[in-house]
């Protein structure tokens, strides 16, 4: 075991706590793995990102409150495995609270010491190869406030090249949305699902055995979609193939 | 702005279901689309002149009277007169007005969506005054009957062998799909016009405060004619576009084409000042129509910036929800990412709310946007201003009001959790839900949804730590 020097708080997230634990478990296996000391806040349930997205601005603020609190029991810098929380807590928790005097500075603390997984590892820990194995074709599908919001384009890419024994496929369209979008996927249900259906024609065709994301919301969308549609595609957050040595 | 009868969500059905209108939009928005990065990228460094095109909007915008009185005296000075148009009727008196008190009886137009938001063409037609439209995409569905489906291509919707059936039935032509044939039809139609109009009525891509200039960008060449031939001109405005002096239009020019068709330079660009003054050619009469309708309205809200945008299109072109469903199904004039900011701003009272819902705030927008208009936040400004007032659906605001007192509880947010757990497991398949009750039912017609994990995470977690206290 490598000696400890980075401490880090786990942020979950709803989505993974509830649906998508292993993507969880797997996170903090990796980061300890690397040498990190994990602390995972108890108590924690969800940014606010849902609210947010769909206006109610006062649910919203309850919640990034709650989280702030939370995550200002200790300085240590916080790890979200989850591109769209992530950039929830660093871009919009600002902008929710910077009228409230209690609040505005303290969700700036905790934003700058916010992290997503990949992001992490790359910028912080400076890693590219964590020495994962695994006998898998790779899509990535780049979510997009992943990749449009907090701007992390390369790192997860380089973190799946470096897996031995793996192989990563490109496929047309891999940076557009799968349609997800929180409440978009029920309220323009039909919009949604003909987003999804060109993403997951696009993923069946580029001929890779695995789908990787570095956000649940998008996996769950688009392994729910992978199943109906009876593909034998597996879907996996970036963590769990990160922490797989076969 | 028309609204339609049908909802959103029907027009949305509708166009999903259109296999033709898919193929036009798959065609042409893709090939914007990837005109447009190489457009970009023929500019040394495309970054920074796109800060300095937002960096011009965004001062124009804070100084919008000033330079709209330095435009309105300019264009006084070179010969032009300027008419102010509080909204979309007053626009429409003062263009009908002009046309009557000039005996005028056919007006010839070149691409205006101002002149679309207000309705114009069917004002000028109940006045008894002709309209025919010069822009092939403009012609086309003036024949058809529709209105535009995007900012600068406004037949996108129609594949080039629907165009060749239509140009066939309206004007007895013989039926081809081939676009040099069908433009030469359109262009002899068109020859005609240009000659028997008294009046030429066009759009403005940019108006110069420092000149009284209007600039105007075509591929057809339509626009040159349009503002030479008639003996009147009347420039359809929309007071946000005007820009301080002749260097920032060149700054603007850099990006409009780049951004909306990957062009470096439209094949037309007109810059007109002022009407005929001696020369040979040119109208007798140029009249300037700024238009408000709402805009003035949004300078320094959070909806603001949209005021900024130079319709060029790309977030039509970029956005994957526009890509399915085209324009007609947002059922505003402008649509798109665009649209869904810009409708329901300027027309507050209309039944817009639904349109700022149709993005999944992917920031593609927001990315393709050559002055880096932040789109995805007017969405969400939106989206919290029809909560604010009331028009919301009932159960997003009990739904997350309920979330939030159980996600700010933890004992509470994990019992929930339980429950929602206990109730999945009664229906599941493998691990999965086939069927969801209403409202939630959208989301399974098309995937399954996942249940709560046996041992959700926190509880994992708990008992980790359990078991590190029994060590």
């Amino acid at each position: 075991m490598p000696e400890t020097i980075f401490s880090v708080q786990l942020f979950a997230t709803c989505l993974v706590d509830a649906i998508r634990p292993a993507a969880g478990l797997a996170t903090l296996r990796l980061l300890e793995r690397l040498g990190v000391k994990v602390i995972v806040p108890s108590g924690q349930t969800c940014c606010g990102q849902p609210a947010f997205n769909s206006g109610c601005l006062a649910d919203a603020r309850a919640m990034a409150r709650y989280t702030i609190d939370l995550l200002e029991k200790s300085s240590a810098p916080i790890v979200v495995p989850s591109g769209s929380c992530g950039d929830m807590i660093v871009h919009r928790y600002r902008e929710l609270l910077a009228d409230d005097p209690a609040y505005a500075s303290k969700a700036e603390r905790v934003a700058a010491r916010t992290y997503e997984l990949s992001q992490y590892l790359s910028d912080v820990l400076k890693v590219q190869d964590v020495g994962a194995r695994c006998r898998r074709t790779i899509a990535y599908h780049p979510s997009c406030h992943l990749l449009r919001g907090l701007g992390v384009r390369s790192a997860p890419s380089q973190l799946l090249d470096s897996i031995a024994d793996a192989r990563c496929v490109s496929f047309p369209g891999a940076e557009d949305c799968c349609g997800f979008g929180g409440t978009f996927a029920v309220k323009m249900g039909e919009i949604s699902s003909a987003m999804l259906d060109r993403k997951l024609d696009a993923i069946v065709e580029s001929g890779a055995d695995t789908v990787v994301a570095c956000d649940a919301g998008c996996l769950m969308h688009i392994e729910g979609g992978l199943k109906r549609r009876g593909s034998n595609v597996a879907v996996r957050h970036l963590a769990e193939v990160l922490v797989e040595s076969e | 702005m028309n609204s339609t009868p049908m909802s959103f969500h029907q027009r949305v059905s509708h166009a999903l279901a259109d296999g033709q209108l898919r193929v036009a939009l798959d065609r042409t928005t893709e090939r914007f689309t990837l005109n447009r990065v190489a457009g970009l990228a023929s500019l040394p460094d495309a970054d920074a002149v796109r800060d300095r095109a937002r960096s011009i909007r965004l001062h124009t915008l804070s100084r919008l009277d000033e330079y709209l009185e330095q435009f309105e005296a300019n264009v006084t000075s070179v010969g032009g007169q300027v008419h102010w148009a509080s909204d979309a009727q007053e626009a429409n008196e003062i263009v009908l007005d002009l046309a009557r008190s000039r005996s005028v009886k056919r007006v010839v137009k070149s691409k205006s969506m101002v002149s679309e938001e207000i309705e114009l063409n069917q004002a000028l037609i109940s006045g008894g005054v002709d309209v025919v439209e010069s822009d092939l995409g403009e012609y086309i569905i003036q024949l058809a009957g529709e209105t535009p489906s995007h900012i600068i291509a406004p037949a996108v919707h129609k594949t080039r062998e629907q165009i060749g059936q239509l140009l066939a039935d309206k004007l007895g032509v013989p039926m081809t799909d081939d676009p040099v044939e069908m433009t030469a039809t359109a262009r002899s139609a068109l020859r005609e016009v240009f000659l028997q109009s008294e009046m030429g009525l066009s759009g403005v891509n940019f108006g110069v405060a420092s000149t009284g200039s209007l600039a105007i960008v075509t591929n057809e060449g339509n626009a040159s004619l349009t503002v030479t031939a008639p003996r009147i001109h009347v420039a359809m405005m929309g007071i946000e576009r005007v820009v301080p002096t002749l260097d920032d239009l060149a700054v603007m020019l850099l990006v409009l084409a780049r951004s909306a068709t990957g062009q470096k330079l439209t094949v037309y660009t007109d810059l007109l000042t002022g009407p005929r003054r001696g020369d040979p050619d040119g109208p007798e009469e140029l009249h300037v129509v700024l238009l408000d309708n709402g805009r003035s309205r949004l300078v320094g809200t959070e909806v603001g910036e949209i005021l900024a945008c130079i319709r060029c299109g790309a977030c039509l072109n970029a956005c994957p929800v526009y890509q399915q469903i085209g324009g007609h199904a947002y059922g505003s004039v402008y649509s798109g990412p665009i649209g869904a900011v810009l409708t329901p701003s300027l027309d507050r009272e209309g039944p817009w709310h639904v349109l700022p819902e149709a993005s999944s705030l992917c920031g593609a927008c927001r990315e393709v946007c050559p002055v880096r208009i932040d789109i995805p936040r007017m969405l969400l400004a939106l989206r919290a201003e029809t909560v604010r007032s009331g028009k919301a659906n009932q159960w997003v605001r009990i739904g997350f009001w309920l979330y939030r007192i159980a996600a700010t509880k933890p004992w509470l947010f994990r019992c929930g959790v339980s429950m929602v757990r206990q109730l999945t497991k009664m229906f599941f398949v493998n691990g999965w839900l086939l069927r969801l009750p209403s409202p939630l039912s959208s989301w399974t017609q098309s995937r399954e949804f996942p249940v709560i994990a046996s041992r959700t995470f926190s509880e994992e977690m708990r008992d980790r730590e359990e078991g590190s206290g029994d060590e």
